[in-house]
């Protein structure tokens, strides 16, 4: 059995059409309601000492901070663990440059069959799609990832990637797409997924997989999961590529203690994952299993321009838990698909144009009530709030500013709209002018347009009082009222 | 320049003039709420691990092989797969040897490339050791060895997994300390909470997902 997956189909510039789409959509509405209050009061429960709470939010941000503020002696520690231990370590600018390593290693063991463990890295680099174009089955074996491979879609939540569908969706789908009895029963679909994988993971020549944690003082990959596809993809296969972006490195083992308390339990308001998957080298000359070979592949892909500045570094502290897109009004109402971005929801809007450009994601850091939620449950801290306010300002810079701060700034930039405020500016410092106006605006009030652009839509046309403050005030003290 | 230079110096450059943040690391934050009485770690252990489908018994070190041979019966497992140069694998070996009628241990003694169908299609069980456990999240610590290898305990279907009594900590940060992981990690090492499961469909919870369907921990108290 094999898939082909289509090209990239919905688009990011297209983030108000596709959230408009969504929003009648009211079998996804429904199902995402429902799953994210799920997530919500899980993770609340699995939190419930707010001293402890918010203490480790503060350890898990300078935990972070720390790993940051030193990452290419880092980046270098961890390489030269890993080598040591027998893992070989590859380094990717693009995901053009990823995907051409995952190849290169694919062809030297001449590979038909890949099997993957979850990573979004991997969606980034549309790993599945271009292994397929060269003869490869890239199998996903994460439950959710396999639904949506079937169905042909991109994940919908980072943790949750077929959270969007219900069980009698799934149902279909497996009895479309597998030829299965229908069944709606979901410990009978989990068994079906697991029946077909089990034999791919024994197939397969290659695993590939992502990275929670690289810890650089020991040399070791950590991974966290429930279903145990991770340790499988890892183990099986003779051979194990783990790909990651660069930013995923922290400096000391014990520095991932306070994060897998934080990532399990803001993901899944679990104290911990079923698996936690410690990877620090190949098979050993005299061990019986595990890969003969592992790879890791660091992928950059905008980081380090999200890196060189202060403000906007901290995107990457983000350690991938998802809690962001659980409390997002916007994102429970749209769906992570209407993003068309690897990553949807809060944190899909502060990463997504320095992956992809602002030119192609100029309507994100908008798409947003700035609630501030986000930023209030960030088990690492992000500002996610400030950071879109701070994008929202990139992208309406003049796009030839002389300092370039990301790819694809001043999308959004409007010659007449930055004429507009500076005439705004005008009016309202200098007395005369306003005072004019004020005069102006309150005896013509009768020629106020219905029709005010898109505030006009959902609101009825504002229109001046006869007079105005200062002239009621002014009245008011010369005793004429 | 290679893809390394190249991301090396963005990233140096984008640092130049800055230096390494301290390290404040807060031990107390990942201890002291996750302190137990010695008299309440197996009982918070179990209540963990039961929560998430693990089944635990409570026996001793010279009862345990009695268990096992009972549960295989209870269960109807025709096998079960060993590490025989462990002494818990020689101690269950040597509780079958010369019976007849009880279902057959096989060892896990050579490259799984000899034997993965085997493996994969006809070993219904297993049985490991572990290195100890974590009281504050239910988690078993696992450093599979040329021994005992990686996949005994992920694709039989059933795992039974041995936990000396005393080898409970408290939190996983005394683990790390205490056995000095900083200094050398194995190859892998594992920390397993329960049987394998998912909540990816509409977040029904369905155990047996591509591990273990079972995992059945022995704590002998007695050790």
């Amino acid at each position: 059995m094999s898939q082909r997956i289509p090209a990239v189909e919905i688009s990011s510039r297209e983030l108000k059409h596709n959230a408009h789409e969504a929003l009648q959509d009211r079998q996804l509405r429904g199902n995402m309601r429902k799953a994210m209050d799920s997530l919500i009061a899980k993770r609340l429960a699995s939190m419930p000492d707010d001293y402890e709470r918010e203490h480790l939010r503060e350890m898990g941000n300078h935990v972070r901070a720390r790993a940051l503020s030193q990452l290419p002696d880092l980046l270098e520690r961890l390489e030269a663990n890993l080598t040591r231990n027998g893992v070989k370590v590859h380094w990717a600018e693009t995901v053009d440059e990823a995907n051409a390593i995952v190849l290169q290693i694919a062809e030297a063991h001449q590979a038909k069959q890949v099997i993957k463990g979850k990573s979004m890295v991997s969606e980034e680099m549309e790993m599945n799609h271009f292994l397929e174009a060269r003869g490869i089955e890239a199998l996903e074996s994460d439950m959710g990832e396999y639904i949506i491979q079937l169905d042909h879609e991109k994940p919908t939540h980072i943790i949750m990637p077929a959270i969007h569908k219900n069980a009698r969706q799934v149902a279909a789908l497996f009895h479309d797409k597998l030829g299965e009895p229908y069944t709606e029963d979901v410990d009978q679909l989990i068994q079906t997924g697991r029946r077909i994988l089990r034999q791919k993971f024994f197939e397969a020549d290659i695993g590939v997989s992502g990275v929670n944690f690289a810890v650089a003082e020991t040399g070791t990959l950590l991974l966290v999961e429930n279903e145990g596809n991770g340790r499988m993809s890892t183990t099986v296969p003779p051979v194990h590529i783990a790909v990651t972006g660069i930013e995923k490195v922290v400096e000391n083992l014990r520095d991932v203690v306070p994060l897998l308390s934080l990532l399990t339990r803001s993901a899944l308001g679990q104290g911990i994952t079923t698996y936690v998957n410690m990877i620090s080298g190949p098979r050993q000359s005299d061990e019986l299993d595990g890969p003969q070979e592992v790879h890791l592949v660091l992928l950059d892909n905008g980081r380090s321009q999200a890196f060189a500045d202060g403000e906007l570094r901290q995107t990457l502290n983000c350690i991938r838990c998802g809690a962001c897109m659980n409390h997002c009004p916007v994102y429970t109402r749209i769906g992570g698909q209407a993003y068309g971005t690897v990553y949807p929801g809060p944190i899909g809007k502060i990463i997504s144009p320095h992956l992809v450009g602002l030119e192609n994601t100029p309507d994100h850091p908008s798409a947003s009530s700035l609630c501030g939620a986000c930023g209030e449950v960030c088990p690492v801290k992000i500002p996610i709030p400030a950071l879109l306010r701070r994008l929202r300002e990139e992208n309406v810079k003049q796009p030839d500013a002389p300092h370039q701060v990301m790819r694809g700034q001043g999308s959004k930039y409007s010659a007449s709209e930055r004429l507009l405020w500076k005439g705004w500016r005008l009016l309202n410092t200098s007395p005369l002018a306003y005072r004019a106006f004020g005069l102006l605006a309150t005896r013509l009030r009768g020629l106020t347009p219905s029709n005010l652009g898109p505030w006009t839509q959902n609101h009825s046309a504002p229109k001046p009082a006869p007079r105005s403050l200062h002239e009621l005030a002014r009245e008011h003290l010369e005793g004429k009222r | 320049m290679s893809a390394k230079a190249n991301i090396l110096a963005k990233l140096r450059n984008s640092l130049a003039g800055t230096q390494p943040l301290a390290d404040d690391y807060d031990v107390a934050m990942v201890t002291e709420p996750w302190r137990y009485p010695a008299g309440e770690r197996i009982a918070r252990l179990r209540q963990l691990m039961e929560a998430v489908h693990t089944e635990t018994h409570l026996t001793r070190s010279a009862d345990w092989p009695a268990l096992v041979e009972q549960l295989l019966a209870d269960k109807q497992l025709p096998s079960l797969l060993i590490a025989p140069g462990t002494p818990h694998g020689a101690q269950l070996v040597a509780h079958f040897a010369g019976r007849d009628g009880l279902p057959a241990l096989k060892a896990y003694d050579r490259p799984v490339e000899e034997w993965k169908a085997e493996l994969f299609d006809a070993t219904p069980a297993s049985l490991t050791g572990t290195l100890g456990a974590i009281a504050a999240t239910g988690s078993l610590i696992l450093w599979p060895d040329r021994r005992e290898p990686r996949l005994m305990s992920l694709v039989p279907p059933v795992h039974f997994a041995l936990l000396k009594a005393s080898s409970i900590r408290d939190n996983f940060y005394e683990v790390q300390q205490e056995q000095n992981w900083a200094a050398g990690m194995p190859t892998n090492a594992l920390l397993v909470s329960g049987p394998s499961k998912t909540a990816d469909i509409e977040q029904v919870l369905a155990y047996g997902a591509h591990g273990p369907k079972d995992l059945i921990v022995l704590i002998l108290e007695d050790a």
